[in-house]
Formats: structure tokens, C-alpha cells, sequence
């Protein structure tokens, strides 16, 4: 809402010496957003001067048509001026806006003396965009009063301060000049008459026309219904400057003095009108439902599909409008349009968003209907309406009809105290009644309080909404400071913890933290190589996407990690190691991408049930924590040591060993497969039996289609599950002090043989005095049989209790032996 | 050479005069004094103090004198030998020590060669930041609650008192999951989670929330569509406005320094009522800068104070939505951006920086900030 400072004064006595800034910061302190003063014409400045156009030669000699123009500024100006103009919107004898030479208009364009069509032009002859007043440049400036040498920045409204206010949703009285001033009035102490409940006076209705008949066919829609009208009305009618121009300064185009005056009014008292062309009605004007599938084309020239829950305007033949939203283009005003009716209503606020939505149309109109006009303004605002077009227009007023549902104010009761008690301080009886006067509440009763709500207050329903009026004018920096008293807490829960522990885990194993976003595609699937029926298509999908290519919610982090490594890497990075903590998001089996089409929806005045609870739960997907690295280039340096060492699969495994490790869990590695990765250097991380995670280098056709360097290597691991599975209060060991005894063990065993199936088997075999098992060397090679390799396995034994002897050393060694053999084939290389 | 019971003069066993004893000490420092490497000494120890060293031959010589003269003899050559031995044992501690200097200065490096063979890693400034943020509350008694993402419009609207047509639904520009009936969203705010602490703890209830919350806007360097809120919720008997204030005050001042300030400015939020706009006072120049053109302050573009967040007393509707008694208890509950706190605290200029994943972004922080 723009508030031109000098309306403003117009409505509430403010003192000369308070300017807009003043204004604003006390429109700020009682709670509404002034995002900026500006100033009408920002940039002139100088002499801006009216004239007399005395005389008009029309030059001919040039491309487009000119004139030579003798204008009379005043002889303190010196007198008439030669000044060429190219505009033709002017006769002789019209008042002109002139900028002498010297004069700077908007974009530091000084004005100069200059020969230009073969005159020596001195000035200029100004029009409204030239002066930044306006988008018009149809033609200069032709004024209709005013007196030769007077200073037109004045009468421009030039240097008029502007106050642009950003109305929250609750507060739709402050979508008007009245509702502002009724906030400055209180801000600054200031007495207000309320514009908006003066019943202006209007000439005896004609007895020889009739008013337009209306009514209202679903009152579920509509509280209050009007029409007036005016025949005779001149539509050639010019708008006077002064509404020109505060319409222009509020942000709004002039277009005609029917169409004006409504948004004057609108703008005036924050009620919504419409005029419409009585020769283009059929018949009575009602306000109701809309007949589903009919069409209508509104004033934009879109022709709509109305639905049966939107609000319209109809006559005898269909919808004429979109009630409180936009009218319809064949009932609108023109040019010739003489029989006026003036539409003033009160729709209700919800099925009127509800249309606006579903038309995506949002209009100044329906802007103010959502957040609730004014409940009995109407009659008032069509009344100032009608005396401004007869005014300006002329013609005959042919009286009014209405309908209006019985309409009882708003009382709330509330304790004289709830204010004092809510801020933390004493608010006493007699502020807490007088400021709710000052908003307009009638308040009445000893205690609690019955306070009767102002009809252009729909937003208070609630106790706790009059102590807001009664605390934000009493003033929040009045309210003292204090720090509660929690109970003591437990701290963070285990999961945060452990959550936190990962993070630091992955940042100490040298890993770089990203946050992506979680938005997917098909083409990520496609591109990580998921079959149809992988769990990872199980994506909940959203209705309104950023992007077409991504409209899934992601059911791995990986996609999003291999963007953020092709990016680092289009940026220069050689070696990237990144890693993500975050959630991913998975259909559950009952649950179909689309959603349900009628979710639950509990009631909102006591808590739901514990199955009304758990039938919204059932409507979320699965969104689990995952934890996932990327790695590419070199894990080690090159440097003066080397040549540095490329990261592999190996790096990508000790990555999710690594945060098993801060979790205090043993990992499991197996050989797997997954079809993101290289089938043949697939991790799967397993614990309890279950697997929670792949690591390994990636397949070379992802690596391809994600645009990354060969050998990229990923991980991605089940955090919850893990977490699920961490030990809490890990047990202390035995640390054992007696000697050690340490054997080496080479093995041939399989080239299919798992080297950490061998390793299980030599623990168990070993017994309990195995300390610890150990692989230190592979071989392949010609010292052992073809598709064989030779694993050589450090053993570490050690007795709680006592020196291991010569034979129990002997006996363990066999025994793991054995068990090798036993369970893998395994044969002591010689 | 001698032989018991054989009268014998001691005076006459030249090797144990004084002054032949003196001579051979005089000898053997000279020489150790004189080894100049560890060779030489071995040298000198085996002339001086060696099996056929004069003093150890001289030693042998005491047997044959009579008992008598054997005490003073001993003495004489005892001491003489440890003289020679002290001597010897200080010199090659003094060439041991002169080698070990020299060998090690033979094994000096540059140590200002780059030494570091894995770049370090880094958490996420906001994970920390929020991290931060919390330890805060925590320390002050609150615990962390956590909500879904894709959350059920229930907990995002219709709880919190936005019903399906009030135009504060528009004012936060929503993606739905499914279908835009389906009930769920991907949550607009944290304040979700209120409502879930409010339904699943026990009363009084003191949280904070930290979490990603996503609206449908294009990223630039103002906006993303994914960012993160961090909220805070307590519900007491009690509770009023200027608690939330000296809680929010506190918050300043753990995150921003001592006598740091916050205003509060009246607004309109669904869930609170009354509700306020929270704002920082400017933590770099506190002010100085407003109407001060002579030092501006690049912080709070010289206005004095920083929009935060938004905060308010628990709208009684919502804690009705939860089940609870709103003649016993009441609250308040605040929010603010994190990226947005980020981003004035340690003066990122462009959002995308934070969610593009350069790794020279994180890594700038270090792990704490």
C-alpha cells in the first residue's frame, strides 16, 4: 500500500513539522512494515513553472510534426517564452507545466536554451513521465487550473513524500488510506473522524428511474450486497487533476473518471467497487455461485472456466464477474457508457482466495476481500463513490438497492489482566480500555471485559488478538526483559550425537561437508543405473517442481554429491572428497507418488487422536538419515615423498569403516554388487546380518554420465541403521600384559575366496587366545597354482593369564590352520 | 720379580715414587686432554689407563711391598688411576657429544617443505552454525526436536492456525509432495516441529529446532529454495513476552558478545499472537554508524540494527491444536534463518555459496564458528 504523505494529512491533522520519515518510524512501532519514504518526482529540481500557451505555429518542414509555441510564464519569468514542442495534446490558451532553462528533471537532464527546428527553444514544455510522476507520455501536462508564474511543483504535488507500507495478512483495514490514518491518529495522539462512517449526502434518488434490482443467491458467499446507480452520466468526463494524481502516487493508472473514482474510493476506504455499463445488464444483478464449466471472459480478455465453488457476479445472461476478483469484459464501462451501476459488496474472505487462486488471478480487489473488508462499509464507500461521479460527472442518481445478511459484531471477553500478564509486565485497567477504544472496540463489562470487535477488524477474533492491539500500542520496547527457568534437560539424544560424531568422523577423515539439494530426476536414476523395480525409483515425486528435470524428492544422496564433484571440478579442484549427512526420502510400500486424493485432515480445536495422529504419519514417506563421500583424485598428495596415490575403492571402504569406527561398530566388508557400482570392486557394509551400505569405485557408465573423472569412487551407507545399532556403553577390555606371541601364516587358497572370509576363519580357528588377525600380503604369481593367490596372515596371540608355551603357540597355529582348510580349501604354502 | 718373605725396600721400588706416579698422571692427562677425536682417546685410554699402562704396572708393584708401605702405596696409585679414569670418561663425554652435534647437523632438513599429503576437511558452516546455536538452548536447560522434512500439512498449516484459504498460506510459496491435495508438503518452517514436541512431551516443554525448510523460490544470490530455520518453543506456566525477550537477549549475546541487544517489533505471524519481528542490534558497530556517514558500517547497511527472525506468544489456538490447557500454560516461540545469520555473522555476500558445495567454501570455516 503506497501512502502519499499528503492524503494522509488530508484524513488526520498531523503537525506541518512531521514528515514521512517521522511517520514512518511510528507506523513501525505500532507493527506495520514501512519498507520506504520516497518522494513524488525524485529529481527535479528548479523551476517548474505554469503557463499560458498564447500561440501555436505548426512547423512542417521535418519528419514528424512540430510546434513553435509562444508560452506566458509570468513576467517574473520573463514573460513569454519561444519554446518548440513536439506534443499536440494542447490548444491555445491551456495551462502548461514548463521547466525553464536550468531546471534538472529526473536522470539529471538539465534544461537549456538550444536551437533545435530552426528556433531557439527556451524551456521546456513538460509531460508527467519527462517528470517521473508517471508512465504517461501520451502527451505533456495540460493542467486545469492554475495561475501564470506559479510554481507548479506545488501543484504537480512534486517533492510529496510517499510511504510504501507492506500490509501483513491480518491487518486488510490498513489496505486503505482510512485504516493508515486511523493508525497514525493513534501513533501521534491525534483526534480521527473516521472517513469511512460518514454517510456522505446524496441528492433525492429520481423518481422517474429505477434503481438497478440485485440480490444475493448463496449468502455462504456474500454478507452484503449493493447497487446504485446513475444515469445521465457523462462518460467523456475528465478526471480531476487532483484524483489523477494521488492515484498515480498510490501506484495506479487513470483510466477514466467511472473507473477512477472506484479505486479513488477503494484506495480512500479500503472498499472494493465496481461500475458496471447498466445497458450492457440483463436484468438483476445477484452475487453467488458460478454454474460449473460456464465461461466468462474478465477484463484481462482471458476467457475462464468458471468452477461451481467460484464466487461471481450474474445477471440474466450468465456470469458478468468474478465477485471481487475482476469483473467481466462485456459489462465493462466505455467510452460511451452514460447508466452507471455501482457494485459495493462484502464477500467472504475465503471462497473469494479460493477463486483468485484458482485462477491465478490476484487483483487489488481480491487482495483486500481475502483479508477481510470492512463488514457494513459498503453502502458508505458507494455512497462517496456516487457523490464524486456526480460531481465530476454529472448525470441523475437513481438511489440504491442492497441485500445484507443480519450482521452482529464480534464480542470477546477477556480478563481486564491477560495484556500485563502476557507481556511480562503491568498493563493497567484504564490503558487496556482505552486502546482497545483507540482501534475502534467497544469495550464494556467489568471483568472479564466485553469488548465488542470494529466491523473493519475481522482479524480479531481471540482474546490473545486484543492483547496484541493492547501491547503493540503500549509499545514492545516497553516490555522488560527475562530469562525463564527451564527444567534441566537431558541434552541432545543419542541419534544427535551420534549424527554430530559422523560429521566430525567424515570432516577428520579429510572430507569437505556439503548440503545439495534434495531434487532428483529420472535421468539421476537412469544415470546411476537403477533397474525399474530398484527401491531407489520409490521417489516421492512434487506437484510443483522448481525444474521439470527434477521433480523427484531424492532416495539417495548420491546424485546430488556427483554434481557437487563435477562442479568443484569444472572449478579447478583436482582432488575431491566431499561427503553429505542428510535425509533422503523413500515411498513407503503403501504409499503411490501421487499422494492420496482426500488426506485426513483433524480438526484443530483439541488434540487429534493417537489413530487420527498416525493416519497423517501414514501419509510421509520413509526419511531416513543417510551418510555418503565422494572421492576423486588423489587421496595423497604428490609431492617431494612421491608421486602420491590415487584414491580407490580401498579409500571409499575405509570411509564407511570410519564411521562405523566413531559409532563403535565393527563393519563387516563383503563382496556385493550394486548396480552403481563396478561389479567387481563392490563393498556391501553389513552389521547384524544386515546390510547398510555400498562402498566401492562407481561403475564406469555412472562415472560417464555424471561427467566425472575415471575411477571416481563413492560410498553411501543407511545412517539410522546404523546409528540404531551403535553401542551406547561400550564394554572395557581385558588389556593383556602377558607376552605375545606372534606367527606368520601364508595361505593358498581360491582366487574366489574372500580374503576377510579367510581372516574370519583363521580367528575362529585360533580360539581365544587369537589377540588379533592381520593381512600383510598378497601374492599371485608363479609360486602357486594358477587361479590361486597366497594371503599371508600376521596372528597375534596372546593368555590373559599366563606365557603361552612352545605347544599351545603350535596347537592355535594348527587349529587356525585347520579351520582355513576346512571352511575355504586353504593350504599352508611351503 | 718378587717373592715373599724377601726382605725388601720399598724405597727402592722405583715405579711407586711419588713423583714417577705424578709423571704418569702428568703424561696421561696431557694425552687426553689432547685426543681430538674418540680414536685418539682410545689411544690415550690404552697408553694410560690400559693393562700395561705405568700406573698399572705400578699398581702391580704394591703386593711386594711390606704391609707397612702397602697403604700408602695403594692410596698413592689409587688415586692416581682414578684421576686418569675421571679424566678419560669426561673427555669422551665431551667428544661423544661434539660427534652426536656433528652427525645431526649432517641429518638437518628443510622443514619448510610442504608436509601436508591430505587436504583437510571441513563440516558445513551451517551444520556448525546451527550446532552452535543449539549448545546454547542446551545449555539453558532446552533439548533439540527434530520434525520430517516431507511433513503432513496438518503439522505445517492447519495446527499452526493457517486454514486452507487464509492468505497466509500464499505468503510462503509451498512445494507439494504428491499432488497438491495430498496432505503433505515439504515443511515451510520449522515450526512443525512445535506442534510434534508439543504432542509427544511431557508439559513444561523447552525446545529448540534446527532444520531444512524449502519454499518454491528460483536460487540467486538472495534467495534458495532449500535453506535452514532454527526455532525455539517453550511452553511453561507462566511464559510471557518478557521471557521471550531475555531469552532472545541471551541468544544475542552468546552468538554475537556481550551487551549485544534485540528489538522487537510488532508483526503478524499465524501461530503467534502477539507476534513480533526480532531484531539484532548491529553487533559490529553497535550503532555508531546511523546517521554517520563518516564510518558506515557494511554489517547493518548503517541502520542500527539487523532483521533476525520472528517470534511471539504461542497463538492460544495452537496450543489448543496440541491439547493443551491455555488457562494453565502459555508460550512463546521464535525463529530465525540460519543462512541469513550466517551470512551477516561472517559476511557471506552470495547465498549460492552455501549451497553450491565448493569445497573452498567450507573449508574457510574450520569446524567451529
Amino acid at each position: 500500500m503506497r501512502v502519499p504523505l499528503e492524503w494522509l494529512r488530508e484524513l488526520v491533522a498531523l503537525p506541518a513539522s512531521v514528515g514521512g520519515r517521522e511517520v514512518a518510524e511510528r507506523l513501525i512501532a505500532a507493527g506495520l512494515e514501512v519498507e520506504g519514504v520516497e518522494a513524488v518526482g525524485a529529481g527535479v529540481s528548479g523551476d517548474l513553472i505554469v503557463g499560458r500557451v498564447e500561440s501555436i505555429e505548426e512547423l512542417t518542414d521535418f519528419k514528424k510534426p512540430i510546434r513553435w509555441c509562444q508560452v506566458d510564464v509570468g513576467d517574473a519569468h520573463g514573460g513569454v517564452r519561444g519554446i518548440v514542442c513536439g506534443a499536440r495534446n494542447f490548444s491555445a490558451g491551456d495551462l502548461v507545466v514548463v521547466a525553464l532553462p536550468g531546471t534538472v528533471l529526473p536522470g539529471d537532464f538539465v534544461i537549456a536554451s538550444r536551437r533545435t527546428y530552426g528556433h531557439v527553444s527556451d524551456g521546456m514544455i513538460c509531460s508527467e513521465r519527462e517528470l517521473g510522476l508517471g508512465d504517461n507520455h501520451d502527451g505533456i501536462i495540460v493542467l486545469d487550473e492554475g495561475v501564470v508564474g506559479d510554481d507548479a511543483n506545488s501543484v504537480l504535488g512534486i517533492g510529496e513524500e510517499i510511504l510504501d507500507v507492506a500490509v501483513t495478512p491480518d491487518r486488510g483495514y490498513a489496505l486503505s488510506m482510512r485504516g493508515i490514518a486511523r493508525e497514525v491518529a493513534i501513533a501521534f495522539g491525534l483526534p480521527f473522524d473516521d472517513p469511512g462512517q460518514r454517510l456522505v449526502d446524496l441528492p433525492a434518488p429520481a423518481t422517474d428511474v429505477a434503481p438497478w434490482p440485485c440480490d444475493v443467491s448463496d449468502p455462504s458467499m456474500c454478507d452484503l450486497f449493493t447497487l446504485r446507480r446513475i444515469v445521465g452520466f457523462n462518460p467523456q468526463a475528465p478526471t480531476p487533476d487532483w484524483m489523477s494524481r494521488r492515484l498515480i502516487a498510490a501506484g495506479m493508472r487513470p483510466v477514466s473518471l467511472a473507473v477512477d473514482v472506484t479505486n479513488y474510493v477503494m484506495l480512500e476506504l479500503g472498499q472494493p467497487l465496481h461500475a458496471f455499463d447498466g445497458a450492457k445488464l440483463a436484468g438483476a444483478v445477484r452475487a453467488g455461485r458460478a454454474e460449473q464449466g460456464e465461461r466468462l471472459e474478465t477484463l484481462d480478455h482471458v476467457v475462464r472456466t468458471l468452477d461451481a465453488d467460484d464466487v461471481v457476479i450474474r445477471d440474466d445472461s450468465g456470469a458478468i464477474g468474478l465477485a471481487g476478483t475482476m469483473g467481466g469484459l462485456h459489462t465493462e464501462i466505455d467510452d460511451s457508457s452514460s447508466d452507471v451501476v455501482l457494485e459495493a459488496a462484502r464477500f467472504v474472505p475465503e471462497p473469494v482466495a479460493r477463486t483468485a487462486r484458482r485462477h491465478r488471478l490476484s487483483s487489488e480487489a481480491s487482495r483486500r476481500f481475502e483479508r477481510g473488508v470492512d463488514r457494513v462499509l459498503a453502502p458508505y464507500a458507494s455512497a462517496r463513490a456516487a457523490q464524486l461521479l456526480l460531481e465530476h460527472g454529472g448525470g441523475t442518481y437513481a438511489g440504491m438497492t442492497a441485500w445484507e445478511s443480519p450482521y452482529e459484531p464480534t464480542v470477546i471477553a477477556m480478563p481486564a489482566d491477560l495484556p500485563g500478564r502476557t507481556a511480562g509486565m503491568p498493563i493497567d485497567r484504564h490503558t487496556v480500555t482505552s486502546r482497545l477504544a483507540e482501534v475502534g472496540c467497544d469495550v464494556g463489562g467489568d471483568d472479564p471485559l466485553s469488548v465488542s470487535v470494529p466491523p473493519w477488524r475481522p482479524d480479531l477474533t481471540d482474546p490473545a488478538d486484543l492483547v496484541e492491539e493492547v501491547v503493540r500500542l503500549v509499545g514492545y520496547d516497553a516490555i522488560p526483559a527475562h530469562l525463564p527457568t527451564a527444567p534441566a534437560g537431558y541434552g541432545l539424544t543419542r541419534e544427535q550425537r551420534w549424527r554430530r560424531r559422523v560429521g566430525l568422523a567424515l570432516a577428520g577423515a579429510g572430507f569437505v561437508d556439503v548440503l545439495t539439494y534434495p531434487f532428483i530426476g529420472n535421468e539421476d536414476l537412469d544415470g546411476l543405473l537403477l533397474a525399474a523395480d530398484d527401491s531407489r525409483r520409490r521417489a516421492p515425486r512434487l506437484a510443483n517442481p522448481l525444474s521439470e528435470e527434477q521433480p523427484l524428492l531424492r532416495t539417495t544422496l548420491l546424485p546430488g554429491l556427483l554434481a557437487a564433484a563435477r562442479r568443484n571440478l569444472s572449478r579447478g579442484a583436482d582432488d575431491v572428497f566431499i561427503s553429505e549427512i542428510g535425509r533422503v526420502f523413500l515411498l513407503r510400500d503403501h504409499q503411490q507418488p501421487d499422494g492420496v486424493e482426500a488426506p485426513p485432515r483433524p480438526g484443530v480445536d483439541g488434540r487429534p487422536s493417537d489413530d487420527e495422529l498416525a493416519t497423517l504419519e501414514d501419509l510421509l514417506p520413509d526419511q531416513p538419515h543417510h551418510a555418503a563421500a565422494v572421492l576423486s583424485g588423489l587421496r595423497e598428495a604428490k609431492g617431494w615423498w612421491g608421486p602420491g596415490r590415487q584414491a580407490t575403492w580401498s579409500d571409499a571402504v575405509d570411509a564407511a569403516v570410519a564411521i562405523g569406527d566413531a559409532l563403535g561398530v565393527v563393519l563387516a566388508v563383503r563382496q556385493a554388487t550394486d548396480p552403481s557400482f563396478h561389479p567387481g570392486r563392490t563393498a556391501s557394509l553389513v552389521i547384524d546380518d544386515l546390510v547398510v551400505g555400498y562402498a566401492g569405485e562407481l561403475h564406469p557408465r555412472v562415472v560417464a554420465a555424471f561427467d566425472l573423472p575415471p575411477r571416481t569412487c563413492a560410498m553411501e551407507i543407511d545412517l539410522d541403521a546404523l546409528i540404531a545399532r551403535a553401542v551406547d556403553v561400550a564394554s572395557a577390555p581385558d588389556v593383556g600384559v602377558q607376552p605375545l606371541a606372534k606367527e606368520d601364516i601364508a595361505l593358498v587358497v581360491a582366487e574366489s575366496v574372500a580374503a576377510a572370509d579367510v581372516e574370519q576363519a583363521l580367528r575362529a580357528g585360533a580360539g581365544e587366545l587369537c589377540e588379533d588377525v592381520r593381512l600383510f600380503d598378497v601374492y599371485v604369481g608363479p609360486q602357486v597354482p594358477e587361479g590361486h593367490r597366497s594371503l599371508a596372515f600376521a596372528l597375534r596371540l596372546r593368555a590373559p593369564d599366563r606365557t603361552l608355551s612352545a605347544e599351545e603357540i603350535s596347537a592355535a597355529r594348527e587349529a587356525a590352520i585347520a579351520e582355513a582348510s576346512r571352511r575355504h580349501g586353504a593350504v599352508l604354502r611351503g | 720379580m718378587s717373592a715373599p718373605n724377601n726382605p725388601y725396600d720399598p724405597v727402592g721400588v722405583s715405579a711407586l715414587e711419588p713423583d714417577a706416579i705424578q709423571a704418569a698422571v702428568d703424561a696421561a692427562l696431557r694425552d687426553i686432554a689432547a685426543a681430538s677425536d674418540l680414536d685418539a682417546l682410545k689411544s690415550a685410554r690404552l697408553a694410560h689407563a690400559g693393562d700395561r699402562s705405568p700406573l698399572a704396572l705400578a699398581n702391580r708393584e704394591i703386593g711386594a711391598l711390606p704391609p707397612a708401605a702397602k697403604a700408602e702405596a695403594g692410596k698413592r696409585v689409587g688415586e692416581a688411576r682414578g684421576a686418569v679414569r675421571a679424566a678419560l670418561d669426561e673427555r669422551l663425554a665431551d667428544l661423544e657429544l661434539e660427534r652426536d652435534a656433528r652427525v645431526l647437523v649432517d641429518e638437518a632438513v628443510d622443514v619448510t617443505l610442504p608436509t601436508r599429503r591430505r587436504e583437510p576437511g571441513a563440516r558445513h558452516p551451517l551444520t556448525t552454525l546451527m550446532e552452535r546455536m543449539c549448545e546454547v538452548f542446551i545449555a539453558m536447560g532446552y533439548e533439540v526436536a527434530e520434525g520430517p522434512e516431507a511433513e503432513a500439512e496438518w503439522f505445517n498449516f492447519d495446527a499452526l492456525n493457517v486454514p486452507p484459504d487464509h492468505p497466509a498460506r500464499t505468503m510462503q510459496d509451498t512445494f507439494f509432495v504428491g499432488s497438491a491435495d495430498s496432505g503433505v508438503v515439504l515443511r515451510t518452517q520449522t515450526s512443525p516441529i512445535q506442534l510434534r514436541a508439543m504432542l509427544s512431551r511431557e508439559l513444561p516443554v523447552y525446545v529448540v529446532a534446527p532444520g531444512r525448510v524449502f519454499r518454491t523460490d528460483e536460487l540467486d544470490a538472495t534467495h534458495t529454495p532449500v535453506f535452514h530455520q532454527i526455532e525455539g518453543l517453550a511452553i511453561d506456566e507462566g511464559i510471557t513476552m518478557a521471557d521471550l525477550k531475555g531469552t532472545l537477549e541471551h541468544l544475542a549475546e552468546a552468538m554475537f558478545g556481550s551487551g549485544v541487544r534485540v528489538r522487537l517489533r510488532p508483526s503478524y505471524f499465524p501461530f503467534t499472537e502477539p507476534s513480533a519481528e526480532l531484531d539484532l542490534e548491529c553487533f559490529v558497530c553497535r550503532g555508531a554508524s546511523v546517521g554517520n556517514p563518516e564510518s558506515p558500517c557494511r554489517t547493518c547497511s548503517s541502520e542500527g540494527w539487523i532483521e533476525w527472525g520472528g517470534c511471539g506468544m504461542v497463538n492460544p489456538r495452537v496450543l489448543r491444536a496440541a491439547g493443551i490447557d491455555t488457562e494453565r500454560y502459555s508460550g512463546f516461540a521464535f525463529g530465525m534463518g540460519v543462512e541469513r545469520t550466517l551470512m551477516f555473522r561472517h559476511g557471506v555476500t552470495d547465498m549460492r555459496d552455501m549451497v553450491e558445495g565448493d569445497i573452498r567454501f567450507s573449508r574457510a570455516f574450520g569446524w567451529e564458528v
